[in-house]
C-alpha cells in the first residue's frame, strides 16, 4: 500500500524545495473524491457504496488537498455559510439607556453594498434593539433588513472569494534569505480587477497588513485576526539551508497559519472592504514593512498585556446599565484560559503520537532483524510481512500525529490568539470611553471658565472663551459618536466572533474525525492483509 | 523427591492445566492451579507461591537417573514476581519485561501457565514425581530444598563468555549454536521493543484521558453561542475518550498476545543457549580429559582411560538427548510463534474494525446534529 505523501495545500512541488514534506494524507486514489467535497456538508456520503473494509476507495478526508497545479482552493477557503439562526442572542434588550452608554443603534451585520459582498456569517441578531440614540450617525451603506431578505441573500453565492496560500520558496541565501509564499485569489466581487490573480508576498508583508488594520480609525472595534508568529530559530534553520523534516515542518507550519490567517480576514466583511487588504491580495509589488518586529507573536502578546495593565489601573469604569460588556470580557478571559490548557493538552497527545511512531519505526526494525535470522521459511517470511505492516503503521501514526496538530493543536492555538485580539478590541472601547470622559471634563472647564468670564466682565475673553466651548462641545459630541459606534460594533464582533468560532470548531472536528476514520481505515486493511500471512505458517 | 521413577506418569491431563486465579497478600503472590485427573472427571486444585515454582524447577535439575538430563532444555520459569509500587515498576519492567504489565498480573500467571503445561508435556519432566505432587498435593512442597540444582543459572563471567565461544567438533550442533545466538539476540530485542510500543501506547491513553477531562471543563451556560460551543466541547471529549479507549485496548492486545508470544519465545531461545553451553562446557572437560590422559603416566593411565571413557558416554548421551530435544524445539516453537501471531492479528483486527465503527457513528450523529 502506497501511502503518497502529498502537501495539505495541493502542490507537489512543495517538496522540491522543502525537503521532506510533512503533510496530513490522503492516498492518491481519495483526492478525486475530495476535489469535488469542497463543501463540507452533511451530504458528503460518497462512499460509493464500497464496502469500507474491501473498498479502495476510502471516505474523502481532511484538510483537503488539489493535485492539480491549477487548482489551489482547498475546502478551508471556501467558508460554508451554515444555516445561521438568527436569534437575538447576547442582546439584551435593556432598557434603561443612558444617552452616553447603550449605544446600540443596530448597525445590522449584512453589510450589503452595492458590490454584494459575501456573507460569512450570515447575519445574527438584527433584531436587536433599535433605540433611537440622538447623534448617532449610521453608515449610509447600512440597511436594516427583514429576516426574509437576510435569508435570501444567505441562499445566494456563497464562494465569493477564495484565497490559498502555496509554493513556498527559498529567495536568496544565508541570513539574509527569506521565504516567498505564493497568495493566490479567486473571487466573483467586482471590486477587484480580475476573477483570479497571484502575488507572492513574504512573511514581514503578512505582519504589514496586520499593522496597518489595527492602526485604523474605521476598523475601531474589530476582532483583527492576528498575524502568524515570529519564530527565529525556525527561520534560522530554513536560512541557514537545513533541508530536513523538522524545517520542512516549520515551512508548512508558517505556510498553513499565513493561509488561514488570510482566510479570516477576508470572512471579515469590513476587513474585506479595506483597500490595504485589497492591496494585499492584488498588487504585484508592496512596499517593505518595516517595524514588525514589536507586532509579531511575544511581541504582540506584550503590547495587549501592556494596554491592558494600563487599563486596569484606571479607576475609571464605564457606567454601563448593563453588565454585557463586563461579564462578556470576563467570559473572554476565561475561556483564553481554557484553550491554552487545552491546547498543552494535544500538545502532549502530539508528542506521545510522534513517540509512538519512532518506537513502532524501531520494532519494525527488530522485527525484520528476526525474521531474517529465522530458518524456518514460512514464519520468516510472516515476520517480514510483520515488519513492513508496522512500517505501514509508523506511516499511519505519523499522518494522524499530523491532523491531531493541524486540525486541532493549530485551531486551539489560534483561538487562544483570536481571544487575545477580542480583548483588545474591549480594550480600546474602554480608551474610546476615557478619551470621551477627558473631553467632557474639559468642556466642563471650559464652561466653568466661561461663566468665571462672565463674572469677573471680562469681555474681550469671552470669545475665546465662547470658541473653545464650541470647539469642545463638537469634540465632545464627536467622541460620543466614536464610543456609541465602537460599542455597537464591539458587541456585533464579538456575536459574530462566538457564532464563527462554533462553527469553525465543528467543522475542524468534522475533519478531525474523518482523519481518525480513515485512518482507523487503512489500518484495519493493514491487519486483513497480515491475517493469511500469519495464518501461512507451518 | 528427588527420585524420579521411570514408571511415574502424571496424573493429571497436561492440557488441562490451569492457573486460575492469583492472591496477593502483602508481597506474596499465590496462584491458584486447576487440572483435570487423567483416569477419572474430577478436577484439582492446588495452591502455590512462587517459592513452589522455583522448588520444581531446582527439582527438575536435580533429578537423579535420568541419562544425558543436561541435554535437556528445561521451560524457562519467570523470574519472581514481586508487587508493583511506583518504586519498583521500572526495576519490574526491566526484570519481567512484558509479565510485569498487564492487569492483575495476567501475562504472569499466563506465562507460569505455559511453564507448566511445557514441563508435563515433556516427554522426561513429565515423569519427575516432583511435577506430579506439585499439580496434585494439597501440601505445597514447603521450604523444601533438596539437592540443589546441578547447574545454576547460566551466568555470563568472561571465563564462560570464552567458553561459549570453543568451536563444536559436530557441524549439527555448531551450526544450532550459531542460530541460537542469533534467535535469542534478535528475539530478545524485539520483545524489548515491542514493549516500548505498548508503554507509549498507554502513555497515548492517559494524554487522551486528560485532554477529554479538559474539554469538559468548557461547558458554559451563559448564553446560546456559549451552549452551542459547549455542545461541541463535550463531543470532541467523547470521541477522544474513544480514542484513548481504543489504545488501551490496542495495548492490552499487543501485551496479551504478541507480547507474551515473543518474550516465551526469548526466554525459550535462553533455555535453550543454556542448554548448549552444558554440552560444550561437558565438550571442553572431555578434551581437557583426552589430552591429560595422552600425557598421562603410564600407572595413571589406565585409570585415566576409564574416566575418560565415562565422560564420552556422558558427552554422547548429552548430545544424543540434545539432538532430541533440539528437534522437538524447532518444531513446537514454529507452531508456538504461529498461534501467538494468528491470535494477536485477529484481536487487533477486531479491535481495528469496533472502532471504525465507533468513529462512524460519532461522525454521523455529529453530522446529523448540526445539519439542519
Amino acid at each position: 500500500m502506497f501511502l503518497s505523501r502529498l502537501s495539505p495545500r495541493g502542490t507537489q512541488a512543495m517538496s522540491g524545495s522543502c525537503g521532506r514534506n510533512p503533510p496530513p494524507f490522503p492516498d492518491n486514489e481519495d483526492l478525486e473524491a475530495e476535489l469535488d467535497a469542497r463543501v463540507l456538508d452533511s451530504d458528503e456520503e460518497e462512499n460509493e457504496g464500497e464496502d469500507i473494509f474491501t473498498g479502495a476507495r476510502s471516505k474523502p478526508t481532511t484538510p483537503t488537498s488539489a493535485p492539480d497545479e491549477g487548482d489551489i482552493f482547498s475546502e478551508e477557503g471556501s467558508y460554508i455559510r451554515s444555516n445561521v439562526h438568527h436569534t437575538t442572542n447576547g442582546l439584551h434588550s435593556d432598557e434603561e439607556l443612558d444617552l452616553f452608554t447603550e449605544a446600540t443603534v443596530e448597525l445590522t451585520l449584512t453589510n450589503t453594498t452595492s458590490q454584494g459582498r459575501r456573507e460569512i456569517i450570515g447575519p445574527t441578531a438584527s433584531a436587536c434593539n433599535t433605540t433611537h440614540v440622538p447623534n448617532s450617525v449610521l453608515k449610509p451603506s447600512i440597511v436594516t433588513k427583514t429576516m426574509e431578505e437576510l435569508e435570501e441573500e444567505e441562499s445566494g453565492d456563497q464562494f465569493e472569494l477564495n484565497v490559498a496560500v502555496t509554493n513556498p520558496e527559498k529567495i536568496g541565501d544565508g541570513m539574509t534569505a527569506y521565504m516567498s509564499y505564493k497568495v493566490s485569489t479567486q473571487t466573483t466581487l467586482p471590486m477587484f480587477a480580475n476573477k483570479t490573480f497571484t502575488v507572492r508576498r513574504r512573511f514581514s508583508d503578512f505582519l504589514g497588513l496586520y499593522e496597518k488594520m489595527s492602526a485604523k480609525n474605521s476598523l475601531l472595534g474589530c476582532i483583527i485576526p492576528p498575524a502568524p508568529q515570529k519564530s527565529v530559530v525556525g527561520m534560522t534553520k530554513v536560512k541557514v539551508g537545513k533541508e530536513d523534516s523538522s524545517s520542512a515542518e516549520f515551512v508548512e507550519k508558517r505556510r498553513a497559519a499565513l493561509e488561514r490567517y488570510l482566510q479570516r480576514v477576508v470572512a471579515h466583511p469590513s476587513l474585506l472592504q479595506d483597500p490595504d487588504v485589497r492591496e494585499f491580495l492584488e498588487r504585484d509589488e508592496l512596499p517593505r514593512a518595516v517595524n514588525t518586529q514589536t507586532l509579531s507573536g511575544p511581541g504582540l502578546l506584550k503590547m495587549i498585556n501592556r494596554a491592558s495593565d494600563a487599563v486596569n489601573k484606571m479607576t475609571i469604569k464605564i457606567n454601563e446599565s448593563d453588565n454585557w460588556f463586563e461579564s462578556k470580557l470576563q467570559e473572554v478571559e476565561n475561556e483564553e484560559q481554557l484553550l491554552r490548557r487545552l491546547h498543552a493538552a494535544v500538545d502532549s497527545l502530539v508528542n506521545h503520537r510522534k513517540e509512538l511512531c519512532s518506537s513502532t519505526a524501531v520494532f519494525s526494525k527488530s522485527v525484520a532483524m528476526l525474521g531474517s535470522v529465522e530458518e524456518n521459511s514460512a514464519l520468516s517470511r510472516a515476520l517480514s510481512q510483520l515488519a513492513e505492516v508496522e512500517d505501514k503503521m509508523e506511516q499511519l501514526h505519523q499522518q494522524q500525529a499530523f491532523s491531531d496538530f493541524f486540525i486541532l493543536a493549530e485551531l486551539l492555538a489560534d483561538y487562544v490568539r483570536l481571544l487575545g485580539a477580542v480583548r483588545c478590541c474591549f480594550e480600546q472601547r474602554m480608551k474610546v470611553w476615557q478619551r470621551l470622559q477627558e473631553a467632557q471634563i474639559t468642556l466642563q472647564k471650559k464652561r466653568e471658565a466661561e461663566a468665571k468670564l462672565l463674572w469677573a466682565n471680562k469681555p474681550e475673553k469671552l470669545q475665546q472663551a465662547k470658541d473653545d466651548i464650541n470647539e469642545w462641545e463638537s469634540k465632545v459630541s464627536q467622541y460620543e459618536r466614536d464610543f456609541e459606534r465602537v460599542t455597537c460594533t464591539v458587541r456585533k464582533e464579538v456575536l459574530r466572533f462566538e457564532k464563527e468560532k462554533a462553527r469553525d470548531f465543528k467543522q475542524h472536528i468534522v475533519k478531525y474525525l474523518e482523519s481518525l476514520l480513515h485512518t482507523q481505515h487503512r489500518l484495519v486493511k493493514c491487519w486483513e492483509a497480515f491475517l493469511p500471512e500469519a495464518k501461512a505458517i507451518a | 523427591m528427588d527420585d524420579s521413577s521411570a514408571e511415574t506418569v502424571l496424573s493429571v491431563s497436561a492440557n488441562s492445566i490451569r492457573i486460575t486465579d492469583v492472591t496477593q497478600d502483602g508481597d506474596v503472590l499465590t496462584f491458584a492451579i486447576t487440572s483435570q485427573k487423567l483416569n477419572s472427571s474430577a478436577g484439582v486444585c492446588v495452591f502455590r507461591t512462587y517459592e513452589d515454582f522455583d522448588w520444581l524447577q531446582q527439582s527438575f535439575f536435580s533429578q537423579e537417573n535420568v541419562p544425558g538430563l543436561q541435554g535437556i532444555i528445561f521451560p524457562p520459569l519467570p523470574s519472581k514476581a514481586f508487587p508493583l509500587q511506583s518504586s519498583t515498576q521500572a526495576k519490574a519492567l526491566k526484570q519481567l519485561g512484558f509479565l510485569a504489565l498487564g492487569q492483575n498480573w495476567q501475562s504472569y500467571c499466563k506465562a507460569l501457565e505455559f511453564y507448566l503445561q511445557q514441563a508435563a508435556t515433556h516427554p522426561s519432566l513429565c515423569k519427575c514425581k516432583a511435577l506430579d505432587g506439585f499439580l496434585t498435593n494439597s501440601e505445597s512442597p514447603g521450604k523444601q530444598r533438596g539437592k540443589k540444582g546441578i547447574f545454576n543459572r547460566l551466568s555470563q563471567a568472561v571465563e564462560e563468555m570464552r567458553k561459549e565461544s570453543h568451536k563444536d567438533v559436530d557441524n549439527f550442533f555448531q551450526n544450532e549454536r550459531n542460530k541460537n545466538t542469533n534467535l535469542a539476540a534478535s528475539s530478545k530485542l524485539a520483545t524489548e521493543k515491542l514493549l516500548d510500543v505498548v508503554m507509549t501506547e498507554q502513555k497515548l491513553a492517559l494524554a487522551c484521558g486528560h485532554f477529554s477531562t479538559s474539554l469538559h471543563l468548557c461547558v458554559n451556560q451563559d448564553d446560546a453561542a456559549a451552549v452551542a460551543f459547549s455542545k461541541v466541547c463535550l463531543k470532541l471529549s467523547d470521541i477522544i475518550e474513544a480514542v484513548k479507549r481504543n489504545f488501551e485496548k490496542v495495548a492490552s492486545n499487543n501485551l496479551s498476545t504478541l507480547g507474551l508470544g515473543l518474550d516465551l519465545e526469548s526466554r525459550y531461545q535462553e533455555a535453550e543457549k543454556e542448554m548448549l553451553f552444558r554440552r560444550t562446557c561437558k565438550l571442553i572437560e572431555l578434551e581437557t580429559v583426552k589430552k591429560s590422559t595422552e600425557k598421562a603416566k603410564p600407572h595413571k593411565r589406565e585409570v585415566m582411560e576409564a574416566f575418560q571413557k565415562a565422560v564420552e558416554k556422558e558427552f554422547s548421551l548429552i548430545s544424543s538427548v540434545a539432538k532430541q530435544e533440539i528437534e522437538r524445539f524447532q518444531a513446537s516453537r514454529v507452531n508456538v510463534l504461529r498461534s501467538f501471531l494468528i491470535g494477536w492479528c485477529e484481536q487487533q483486527l477486531d479491535t481495528a474494525k469496533e472502532c471504525a465503527q465507533l468513529y462512524s457513528q460519532h461522525l454521523e450523529a455529529f453530522k446529523n446534529m448540526y445539519s439542519k
